[in-house]
């Protein structure tokens, strides 16, 4: 296939984004610090136009660049997911980067680079571009978390992040060298031809490698101690980026490796997944209770939350892949309204971000406290909410594999992270008032409402999520 | 309507209500005056419908009625709903218990009146959709669905302690609950459906029965509740409002007796049957050792959700006996006991209402100035005590009945708290409403007004009624008991004639 064939057909949002990247640094560098509001703008754009390009795009499974990238249907779905996260986390943002005087042209251009890494790393078909899209995504992330300079927490968070993702990223290229070593190939496809039946030790090795670089990046217990501090320090809208779009990419990645390249190994990848699975849901559980700062609790709950939609990728076949996808289009709501939520507690032009500062929101903002309180109860997956769904699936493809001990750990997990969900709803409804919020801009209020409604109506009509998801799933097995 | 049959149209009335009352603002007393007013005419309407399925149910059949089905969610669930004569009567319990929740409410509850509202018709969609479900996945749905509501309307507008109690009630409940859900996955993994009416007839193999048994159970034991998971529910009872504690004690406790009936016993009959002495075992401690603690309570609603407990482990002993008198008495105890513990929690509203304290002791001598209350709380204590003429007599009698049958013992200790309620429920009785009234703060206390007089007289009415008729309960059930038991022998003695084969 001629190279601009495979770019319009099969490339298109990632070319859009990387021309767009360039034309809105261009005009940033032109337009200095007024060019805030156009770049912000025409990044939604961008970002939009993208998002439409995968929508409208219905070529079959095609592998392009010589096997190093891949446009399938788990591709798309999840960066579709990906591109809505960018999107809504620019939304999110410009209130807040307005009133702390961040109004920077770099903030979309960053978030939009980092969109790029993640696609390309949803996308990747090989060793080598998967590396090039972690970093891609990583870089522009550190920078982000840093983002509010003159802020020390920022600054930490930022210092933080990059430390631990470079040793992260060192355990990749470990991994990596392992694999392409001991298999002679740094494509899935041929990996997976090399260990179809067994697989050198030195292949597991690197495996478990490239496993714990991954579940670095998505958060997932051993390797999470990054994200309560991170969470907290970063700005609030970058934070709500992390723990959405972020996520997406690296679950998807984690998804495809095992599933394309291990597929003959799957019994030894399966321990370690369960493993990360278990630990990260008892880790979020039991870690969060304690929590008086909303995004140190959310970063808890993200923890909890990876490891329960692993059970989906631990099941190991096409229900458990659909469960993921499932999964994360939930959690990427739950996200995207919580934090839409936080961004809008905001104490006369202070913003606040303690638990107890939601006290008796029910009585000076009723809208926002029963928003607040569906995406509590949804993300403790309390049935009919969308949230119940999200663990619906994944449980049933574990139980269906067989793998009830690790389905009862998932659901008495949750049983527990029920309890700090709870307790914001008491919070909000039980306690006596607190000073009121100041009126939330538009935007906030807007994906607020919008997130919630999602997930009241899921279970009235769930099937495009479904249709798509299974669609998603089919098309890596 | 769009295909949707009446079971639909009962189960999400409320919502229209709900709908309504999101549209009124305000809180002068016009627009709430509007809003009481629509939600009791909203609950009335739901009675009335569920009148119209009563009126067009065949008692005579075994086999579920009405039942409407949709496809949903893809994947093999599916939207189904039905009654039969195990769900019919708790239907009814429920929409028949509704207005006089709210109608309990009419003064008592001042603050945030129309989330009380909406939350209470959210809960009786839920709680209709739980017994009208024929999908255990919607079933499920609307089982736990109902925790939210309940948690709000404990939390809010509770007593004191309301925190610590509905997070005891959430949590509690919630976690057996879970472990439901993963019994439910592997029943789906085995059936391929999620379809009750097929689930009914799927033999699961023995061992994983007895798992899946035991799953159900950890949900439906604290539901009802039994001995030893009880303890959420005196706190539930003292913190909740009187209408969140008459809904919690008539109908959310039922939906634990309804699951054994509907899930455990006929679709695990193996695991029921190797389970039942544990069962009978909780319920005699339940009935023994909670008629004894409720003894020595000093909290008048501690005392009643206490005697609830006790009460429900005659429903839980008598469903296991298997027999025909011990699974209808024990349906019949717990539609009795939701008249009767209803109507209690709502005596104690009375009084709380008046004096806003729950204690024993602030009270005494109260026939002196309460003539008309201290004839309705007579009326209901023995109704509790199982006073032949009272619906509670037949429940208890039909299921000491079916237990004696099963295993004498059971039923000769389970019979000896019968005499245990008795003394409780006389001894409050005594201390409540005899003696001298000698305590300042009532001397100017009022009896029942003619809104309270209108909420008990269609209760006592019933009680008696069916104290003396219970035929009316008694032959709606039959055809379904009846079904179950057969099905069940036919299965065991299948399994003993393969076991003897071997």
């Amino acid at each position: 296939m001629p190279f601009f064939v495979q770019l319009a057909h099969h490339f298109l949002p990632e070319t859009i984004l990387a021309v767009g990247v360039m034309v809105l640094i261009l005009i940033g560098a032109w337009r200095g610090e007024r060019g805030f509001g156009l770049v912000d703008e025409m990044a939604v754009g961008i970002l939009g136009l993208a998002l439409v390009a995968i929508a409208l795009s219905s070529t079959p499974d095609t592998s392009i660049f010589d096997g190093a990238y891949i446009d399938d249907g788990f591709s798309r779905f999840m960066k579709a997911l990906t591109l809505i996260g960018a999107i809504v986390s620019i939304l999110l943002s410009v209130d807040w980067l307005q009133r702390n005087g961040l109004e920077k042209f770099e903030y979309p251009v960053l978030i939009m680079l980092s969109t790029l890494g993640m696609l390309l790393l949803i996308s990747a078909d090989n060793l080598i571009a998967l590396y090039l899209g972690l970093e891609l995504m990583s870089l522009a992330l550190y920078v982000m978390a840093a983002f509010a300079r003159d802020d020390g927490r920022s600054s930490e968070a930022g210092l933080k992040y990059f430390v631990l993702g470079a040793l992260s990223s060192g355990m990749m290229l470990y991994g990596a060298s392992l694999l392409y070593g001991f298999s002679g190939t740094v494509s899935f496809a041929g990996i997976a031809a090399v260990v179809s039946t067994s697989a050198p030790i030195g292949v597991i090795f690197g495996l478990v490698f490239v496993l714990a670089a991954l579940a670095f990046k998505m958060s997932a217990a051993p390797f999470h101690m990054w994200t309560p501090d991170v969470y907290q320090g970063a700005p609030t809208p970058v934070t709500a980026f992390f723990a959405s779009a972020a996520k997406m990419a690296a679950v998807a990645i984690t998804v495809r490796i095992v599933i394309t390249a291990f597929p003959g190994v799957k019994d030894q990848w399966r321990q370690i997944i369960i493993f990360i699975a278990i630990a990260s849901m008892l880790l979020g559980s039991f870690a969060a209770i304690g929590q008086e700062n909303i995004k140190r609790l959310m970063a808890y709950s993200s923890i909890g939350h990876m490891g329960f939609a692993l059970i989906g990728l631990a099941a190991g076949d096409e229900a458990g892949v659909r469960g993921v996808a499932i999964y994360l289009t939930i959690y990427l709501i739950m996200t995207l309204g919580t934090f839409a939520a936080i961004l809008a507690m905001r104490v006369e032009g202070r913003y606040v971000e303690n638990v107890s500062d939601l006290a008796g929101l029910s009585r000076t903002n009723s809208w926002m406290a029963f928003f607040l309180a569906m995406l509590m109860f949804s993300l403790a997956g309390v049935p009919p909410l969308a949230g119940f769904f999200a663990k619906y699936y994944v449980l049933l493809a574990a139980v269906d594999a067989g793998l009830f001990g690790l389905a009862v750990i998932g659901v008495l997990a949750s049983a527990v992270a029920a309890y700090y969900y709870l307790r914001v709803v008491k919070v909000m409804y039980f306690d006596e008032p607190a000073p009121a919020f100041d009126r939330a801009p538009m935007a906030l209020r807007a994906v607020l409402g919008a997130s919630t409604l999602a997930l009241l109506g899921f279970w009235v009509y769930p099937s495009p999520v479904m249709d798509a998801a299974a669609a998603a799933a089919k098309s890596l097995f | 309507m769009f295909g949707f049959g009446i079971l639909s149209g009962v189960t999400f009335l409320p919502l229209v209500g709900v709908a309504f009352l999101l549209t009124q603002k305000g809180d002068d007393e016009a627009s709430l005056r509007n809003i009481r007013w629509a939600t009791l005419a909203t609950t009335l309407a739901t009675f009335a419908l569920s009148l119209v399925i009563w009126s067009g149910f065949d008692t005579t059949s075994a086999a579920f009625q009405f039942v409407e089905q949709k496809n949903w969610l893809g994947s093999g669930l599916v939207y189904k709903m039905g009654v039969d004569g195990f769900s019919m009567p708790f239907v009814l319990l429920t929409t028949f218990l509704m207005p006089f929740a709210i109608l309990s409410s009419w003064d008592s509850i001042q603050k945030r009146v129309k989330e009380y509202m909406i939350a209470f018709l959210v809960l009786e969609t839920l709680m209709i959709g739980v017994f009208c479900a024929l999908d255990i996945v919607l079933f499920y749905l609307f089982f736990e669905g109902g925790l939210i509501p309940m948690f709000l309307i404990i939390g809010i507008w509770g007593g004191k302690r309301r925190v610590y109690a509905s997070f005891k009630f959430f949590l509690y409940t919630l976690v057996g609950s879970l472990l439901m859900l993963v019994a439910i996955l592997a029943m789906y993994g085995k059936a391929g459906t999620t379809d009750i009416t097929v689930l009914l007839h799927t033999d699961f193999p023995k061992e994983m029965q007895t798992w899946l048994w035991l799953a159900f159970f950890a949900s439906f034991a604290v539901k009802v509740p039994m001995w030893p998971v009880h303890t959420w529910l005196p706190d539930a009872h003292v913190e909740a409002p009187t209408a969140g504690s008459v809904i919690l004690a008539a109908i959310l406790l039922k939906m634990g007796g309804y699951g054994f009936i509907r899930f455990s016993l006929p679709m695990f009959p193996d695991a029921s049957t190797n389970f039942a002495p544990l069962i009978y075992a909780l319920s005699v401690i339940a009935i023994v050792y909670t008629s004894l603690v409720a003894l020595v309570q000093e909290d008048i609603k501690k005392l009643i959700a206490y005697s609830s407990v006790a009460h429900m482990g005659f429903v839980t002993m008598g469903l296991f006996t298997l027999n025909a008198q011990g699974m209808q008495g024990a349906i019949f105890q717990m539609i009795s006991h939701g008249l009767v513990s209803g109507a209690l929690f709502l005596c104690v509203g009375v009084i709380y209402d008046r004096m806003h304290t729950r204690e024993i002791s602030a009270y005494g001598g109260l026939v002196n100035r309460m003539p008309i209350y201290a004839f309705v709380f007579m009326l209901f204590t023995m109704a509790n005590v199982g006073l032949p003429g009272t619906t509670g007599f037949i429940g208890e009698f039909l299921s000491l009945t079916g237990a004696f049958q099963a295993n004498s013992w059971v039923a000769l200790i389970a019979t000896s708290g019968v005499v245990l309620s008795a003394a409780y429920a006389l001894y409050l009785y005594r201390r409540v409403i005899f003696g001298v009234l000698d305590k300042a703060s009532l001397k100017n206390i009022a009896d029942l007004t003619p809104r309270e007089i209108a909420i008990f007289t269609p209760l006592v009415l019933l009680t008696i009624y069916y104290g003396v008729q219970p035929q009316a309960i008694l032959s709606a059930t039959q055809a379904s008991v009846d079904n179950l038991i057969q099905t069940h022998t036919a299965l065991i003695d299948a399994i003993k004639l393969a076991a003897a084969g071997q």
